[in-house]
């Protein structure tokens, strides 16, 4: 079943076009990486998908409807969670802030809200901090917390705007995993320039630069040729490979090869 | 002091103290976490227009500003909705052409010369019961407003974008924010004067901030602090004949540089 359907979509910014023709279909249980370069138009695809920005060329269906009529089953982590840290505000607030609006109590919180916003605490390992100020959490735990805000509604998608950026590797190898584990039941879709990292996670990928090219990388050994599970492409290389026009994930990679920068020594490596 | 009490216009001076204090903790600390100090100076200067024009025509003058203050925080919320980056250019203007309305109209105004003194740095002595009264409504107003809608203000003012995502009419609650500091700012300035009321706004609730782990701690926390500075400033202007306003904000001052020095925490 497809969870998001996108057909044909253009957007422009007045007169500079930011995405052409873009067509995707995300299927439940996806766990799609969106990638592509600074400015490629990765973040404005999220906004038109979360109903943000408005389209003029067309068409998106999420569960099948539009964007803004489907806000209730779409969970969201924006991007820069860092900012505002000195705001004094408890990590059970923000993630209260999640709910979708519905009957609400006169004053304050109500008791299942508070007992739903502790479970979604909960989820991401972060119970035992939901009287703390959110300031004094570091980048990492300050994500989960946002994740936590997402999964309040009990979304059917989980939507991630460069969850990492601001996170040190062990921390980032946690959000992951965490994804991982919330993707047997909810669809994840994450930007992400972490690369490398992410495509170990995803199922697909999207490499958005104006255009979109869509690849399945389930099987991960097949689409990358890597001999052993400690080999790695860098990132340059696996941007070049998944942004390739008419990439099949196969064929392509031999000419793109000739063009790569010579690799880091081993660690890198690229089937010739 | 204790003697001064039994005068009528100090005891006025003193319930004054402190309704607009609470007000302005309460309204201050909504101001500093949306970033909105510099708008709220803008607003105080604004209102100035208000009260030249409250003169020229004959109106009670905490209407005329009241209603120009208003007036001025509904077009900046019109103008720094669509294009915030540029909020800073909009108040500077706004806050000299507001000063200038209020001058010419106070010039052109026959025969009565409007201390202008005691607008920009208050006049609590002169505090009319009609005055409290105002006061006393106003700050009901701002407990109702911040009790009832407490998480949609606080959605608001900790992530605007993420609000608008789940419902929140983020435009509505803004421009609610923008004209509660107006009347506040109207109120505060018969303490502080025009002024000096930034510094009322801003330097209790920065020191309330140090200090809470939520908004609703940091708002009444800061109205508690603002009273307290209100009346330190008050007895030491009585005691050593100095004028009100600026006693209050040195007291302040002072003792948020002794919060620094002291306070070693996150």
């Amino acid at each position: 079943m497809n969870v998001i359907e996108i057909e044909n979509l253009s957007f422009a910014y007045e007169k500079q076009t930011i995405l052409e023709n873009i067509n995707l279909q995300i299927q439940e249980h996806d766990f799609l990486a969106i990638i592509g370069p600074n400015g490629g138009g990765k973040s404005t695809l999220l906004k038109l998908i979360l109903g943000i920005n408005d389209y003029k060329q067309g068409s998106i269906k999420v569960l099948g409807k539009k964007p803004k009529q489907s806000l209730t089953h779409i969970g969201y982590v924006p991007q820069n969670t860092n900012v505002n840290t000195d705001f004094p505000i408890k990590v059970i607030e923000v993630v209260m802030m999640g709910h979708v609006d519905g009957k609400r109590p006169l004053f304050g919180y109500g008791k299942d809200e508070i007992a739903c916003a502790m479970g979604a605490l909960g989820q991401v390992g972060m119970a035992d901090f939901a009287q703390t100020k959110i300031g004094s959490l570091s980048g990492g735990q300050r994500q989960r917390v946002m994740i936590a805000r997402a999964l309040c509604a009990h979304p059917r998608i989980l939507i991630l705007d460069e969850p990492t950026s601001s996170i040190d590797i062990t921390g980032q190898r946690e959000i992951y995993e965490l994804l991982k584990v919330l993707n047997e039941h909810i669809t994840i879709i994450v930007v992400s320039h972490d690369i490398s990292v992410i495509l170990e996670y995803a199922n697909k990928a999207a490499h958005i630069n104006k255009t979109l090219s869509y690849h399945d990388i389930s099987d991960k050994h097949s689409t990358f040729h890597t001999h052993g599970n400690d080999e790695h492409f860098c990132e340059i290389e696996l941007l070049q490979m998944l942004g390739a026009e008419n990439c099949d994930t196969c064929t392509s990679i031999g000419s793109v090869t000739n063009i790569v920068p010579e690799p880091v020594e081993g660690k890198w490596r690229l089937k010739p | 002091m204790i003697e001064a009490l039994q005068f009528d216009f100090m005891q006025n001076a003193l319930l004054a103290g402190i309704l607009v204090s609470f007000a302005a903790g309460i309204i201050g600390s909504l101001i500093v976490v949306n970033r909105m100090v510099f708008l709220a100076g803008g607003i105080a200067h604004t209102s100035y227009g208000g009260i030249g024009l409250a003169v020229y025509f004959g109106l009670p003058i905490f209407l005329g500003a009241s209603l120009f203050a208003v007036g001025a925080a509904l077009l900046i919320a019109a103008l720094t909705l669509k294009k915030r980056h540029r909020m800073d250019t909009f108040i500077g203007l706004i806050w000299a052409v507001g000063m200038a309305i209020g001058v010419i109209f106070v010039d052109l105004t026959p025969g009565y010369n409007v201390d202008l003194m005691s607008y920009l740095f208050g006049s609590i002595l002169a505090v009319s019961t009609e005055d409290l009264y105002f006061m006393a409504v106003l700050l009901a107003v701002i407990l109702a407003v911040v009790t009832l809608c407490y998480r949609d203000i606080l959605a608001v003012s900790y992530d605007s974008e993420y609000a608008g995502l789940r419902g929140v009419n983020v435009r509505f609650f803004y421009t609610l924010i923008l004209i509660l500091s107006a009347l506040t700012v109207v109120i505060a300035i018969k303490v502080v004067g025009l002024i000096l009321v930034i510094a009322m706004l801003t330097i209790p609730v920065y020191i309330a901030e140090k200090l809470s782990a939520s908004l609703f701690t940091m708002m009444f926390l800061s109205g508690a602090i603002a009273t307290l500075f209100t009346l330190v400033g008050l007895w030491m202007s009585y005691t050593y004949d100095l004028t009100s306003g600026a006693s209050i904000i040195m007291v302040s001052a002072l003792s948020l540089g002794l919060f620094l020095l002291f306070y070693r925490g996150r």
